[in-house]
């Protein structure tokens, strides 16, 4: 049977549209696979180049003649503290700001201007917020440089992000069981308290870990605000773990990359390549637990 | 059974004594909790002033000083010598165009990118392919600023080097592409919200009338989403603008207007960024340095208002 | 002595439209008023306004007034008490993602109760008042979102019943509710009036002439009458009123 018998073969201009859609379907498809590509690539390459320095030791030696030789341990346990400060200063106010926002705030100019506010903040450039670190906490208020102004720096560019997810978590609870609580006569914190929160957690952990994320990768802001290339560090004992105090300049993996492959010539490719690597794992491991956790979150659905 | 409950037909004032008390303390801490929640929730909005506040402060000493009109004036002169104490000049021509260039050059590489991987994603890819395509996005969108400028220091810089024979390795491409792939992400998955946000009745109804999937996107999806798209393409520019380690390290530093795209440029983020070590705290160099971030907050504002409003817009018509 | 529970010219408006028009009338302690009409004419709006979640929707405008033993509710000062004062269950049911046990112990555990053995009795006898402990009593640790459209109702019910209330507002409540156990219900209801008033909005209007001893018919938004069971059924004074409750229209 030739085609033109056929009622149901498609018409010429038929075929033609439908291999357009086909290029279109593989020339989108091929972009999107091509973009990953080259972060694969960029990946194998710091691994590669990072290889011969990685080790154990590496981890847990001194910054030592500049960070040409030893390891990374200064800057890697102030990373770890200086997150977890920001985090302490900047979780419970943006959990609570969230909260507000969608459960207390009323649909008024106030409320929009709020919002404004929170996506404004969101894209104020880090350097920006480094200035404002450097104009109001030590400028103004008086405070030294050091692991706290830092963490009050980070915690102001991190609070947009934990308030936009803690928003969204708890907008995923529905509205009828706040109403069937105030009706029972709860208060809108206690609603809150035993049946919006419990039920809107795991959205809140990512958010927070986000933030973790975004405070142990940022440079910018830190890099004027007391994160130096080179402080003492104790050589043993509990000090060794806690090495910097609360006004103390401290260490970080983000701006020790930065200091090392900037400032520092003749730097050995092996040990630049080594903190890049375990900034990256670092970073993209806490990324992980947060994808881990929201997948886990789709799983159990509790209504 | 009922009988071993408190009598009911007692008033209810008299009923249930200590438990109406402890329900009322209960109910008291209702209001400092919600003192407290406000405050947090005003936050946001004390922040964003502060930072305007405290900008405009730290760039006060020097604003007097800096001329603003004429040939060689704050916008129109390239000349930067914030540092000379004796006869500063303070021009950010060069960093604006050069900020402006990066952005265009990452925004030429992202944009078409980013799109095309929204449409494939929300689109044509299967359920499988999709997870995948996310979880490398998402490794896209995790890798820190500084991580971006270290590759391009010691991996795009040297392959520029060798396969455009650019004297410098860092220059305004190395800086554009670095900053293309930092873009894509926000583009990709912003673009796809607004794909997404497009009901599906009106796909329904394209391919009720004949239309295949590409029909569909190109003469449906695209101008449904329009504003969406331009939304998430400007945002992706205000995140260019005010990107600072990866630009610092990618685009060579080095203040001036770019013939070609392998000359080294500098931005206002970086120029803030590696001056600031040098500046004296209280000096009228680093007042001026405050002045250039005072501008970079005002463009990324300006930037990512309008492109809120255009999202507010498109969201009120999807809603009605 | 004022009656119980009273509505004096209550007007109910959602921007300019009236939900409620000068609605007057009044449910005497331990008996019950059924309301019946169609639907969409004011009738969970009503029950809205006595425990004042009508607060929750903000166009909503109210005038008059709506008093409980003579008190007029929005003058009281702790509005969670009022809450507490009146059982409310709506059409809609919610089980609360706790369990079955935390779900009807909600209440009272936020009232200070933290004794197992009170808690205990409060969970069981509401349960069997909402005519579900013969279901659920072994899997008390079910999460109450999981129970079925109909148990969640009765849940509901557990739940608005937790807190021993002067006034039950049912609305609606054997939508999802098979006939069999929805005469259960009505049997306990009956009993449960000894302790409370009853405020039932249906739309059976067999329901209202089983249950009511006071039965009032809003249409459109209005009181079109009320009155004793018996003379609204047999004499109703309007002539729309007997048709719509003689099911020619609804």
């Amino acid at each position: 049977m030739n085609a033109s018998s056929n009622p149901f073969s498609p018409a010429a201009y038929e075929l033609k549209k439908q291999r357009g859609m086909k290029i279109a379907h593989w020339t989108t498809g091929a972009i999107a696979v091509a973009l990953l590509l080259p972060v694969a690539w960029l990946l194998w390459m710091i691994t590669v180049r990072a290889w011969p320095a990685l080790s154990w030791d590496y981890i847990t030696t001194d910054v030592r003649s500049m960070g040409a030789e030893g390891g990374i341990w200064g800057p890697l346990i102030g990373t770890f503290y200086l997150t977890l400060m920001c985090l302490i200063i900047v979780a419970p106010i943006g959990v609570l700001a969230g909260i507000y926002i969608n459960e207390y705030a009323p649909d008024n100019a106030l409320t929009r201007s709020i919002m404004v506010a929170v996506t404004s903040l969101a894209g104020v450039p880090s350097i920006v917020h480094a200035l404002f670190g450097l104009g109001a906490f030590v400028a103004t208020m008086h405070m030294k440089t050091g692991m706290l102004t830092a963490a009050m720096t980070l915690s102001v560019m991190t609070l947009p992000v934990i308030i936009t997810s803690t928003k969204e978590a708890l907008s995923a609870v529905p509205k009828n069981f706040r109403e069937a609580c105030w009706n029972l006569g709860a208060s809108k914190w206690q609603t809150i308290r035993t049946i919006v929160l419990p039920n809107s957690f795991g959205g809140i952990l990512t958010g927070v870990i986000l933030v973790i994320a975004r405070a142990a990768g940022e440079t910018a802001p830190i890099m004027f605000l007391g994160a130096v290339l080179w402080v003492p560090i104790a050589k043993s004992g509990a000090e060794r773990l806690a090495p910097y105090g609360i006004n103390d300049q401290f260490m970080a993996l983000s701006n020790h990359l930065n200091l090392i492959c900037k400032d520092i010539p003749g730097m050995s490719d092996q040990m630049m390549f080594g903190s890049a690597f375990i900034l990256l794992v670092l970073i993209l491991s806490i990324n992980g637990a947060a994808s881990v956790v929201r997948s886990r979150l789709r799983r159990r659905k509790r209504w | 059974m009922p009988s071993s409950h408190p009598s009911s037909n007692t008033p209810p004032a008299a009923r249930k004594g200590w438990r109406a008390a402890v329900a009322g303390i209960a109910d008291s801490i209702e209001k400092p909790v919600e003192v407290l929640i406000r405050v947090c929730g005003w936050s946001s909005i004390f922040l964003v002033a502060a930072i305007f506040l405290f900008v405009l402060l730290g760039a006060m000493p020097v604003l007097p000083k800096i001329e603003w009109f004429g040939e060689h004036a704050f916008f129109t002169s390239t000349e930067w010598h914030a540092k000379d104490d004796h006869n500063p000049s303070y021009g950010v021509l060069g960093m604006i165009v050069g900020n402006f260039a990066v952005a265009a050059v990452a925004m030429l590489i992202a944009i078409p990118l980013g799109l095309a991987a929204a449409v494939y994603i929300s689109e044509f890819a299967g359920s499988t392919t999709k997870e995948w395509l996310k979880i490398g996005i998402e490794v896209l969108a995790a890798i820190p600023s500084i991580v971006w400028g270290f590759i391009a220091v010691t991996i795009i810089g040297p392959m520029l080097q060798k396969y455009t024979g650019a004297q410098w390795g860092t220059n305004l491409l190395n800086g554009g592409i670095v900053l293309g792939l930092m873009s894509i992400p926000l583009i990709v998955s912003l673009a796809e919200d607004s794909l997404r946000a497009v009901p599906d009745s009106y796909r329904e109804a394209a391919m009720a009338l004949g239309a295949n999937k590409w029909e569909v996107v190109r003469r449906v999806l695209f101008p449904a989403a329009k504003t969406g798209l331009v939304a998430s393409c400007m945002l992706g520019v205000g995140r260019a603008i005010g990107e600072t380690m990866a630009v610092l390290l990618a685009t060579g530093n080095k203040n001036q207007i770019p013939d070609s795209l392998l000359d080294p440029v500098t931005t206002l983020t970086a120029a803030i960024a590696s001056e600031m070590g040098d500046a004296v705290t209280g000096s009228d160099h680093m007042a001026s340095l405050f002045t250039i971030g005072l501008l970079l907050l005002i463009i990324t504002c300006a930037i990512n208002l309008t492109a809120n409003v255009f999202i507010r817009g498109h969201k009120k018509k999807g809603a009605a | 002595m004022p009656a119980h529970l009273e509505f004096l010219d209550l007007t109910v408006r959602y921007g300019k439209k009236k939900a409620l028009d000068e609605i007057t009338m009044s449910a005497a302690r331990n008996t019950v008023l059924a309301i019946v009409g169609p639907a969409n004419s004011g009738k969970s709006t009503l029950l809205k306004t006595i425990n004042r979640t009508i607060d929750f929707i903000t166009i909503a405008k109210v005038e008059g007034e709506v008093r409980i033993s003579g008190e007029e509710v929005r003058s009281m000062p702790n509005v969670y008490a009022l809450r507490r004062r009146i059982g409310m269950v709506f059409p809609l049911p919610v089980g609360l993602p706790l369990s079955v046990y935390d779900n009807v112990a909600y209440a009272p555990r936020r009232q200070g109760i933290h004794d197992k053995a009170q808690l205990d009795e409060i969970v069981e006898r509401c349960l069997r008042d909402s005519v579900l402990w013969d279901e659920v009593k072994d899997r008390l640790d079910l999460l109450g979102t999981r129970l079925s459209g109909g148990q969640q109702q009765r849940l509901t019910l557990a739940r608005a019943l937790s807190l021993d209330p002067e006034i039950l507002c049912l609305d609606e409540f054997s939508i999802a509710i098979d006939p069999v156990t929805t005469m259960k219900i009505e049997e306990v209801l009956t009993r449960l009036k000894e302790k409370m008033t009853i405020v039932l909005v249906t739309n059976l209007t067999q329901q209202a002439r089983r249950m009511g001893d006071k039965v009032a018919f809003i249409n459109d938004s209005q009181l079109v009458e009320w009155g004793d069971t018996n003379q609204m059924f047999n004499a109703p004074v309007k002539e729309i009123t007997g048709r719509y409750l003689n099911g020619e229209f609804g």
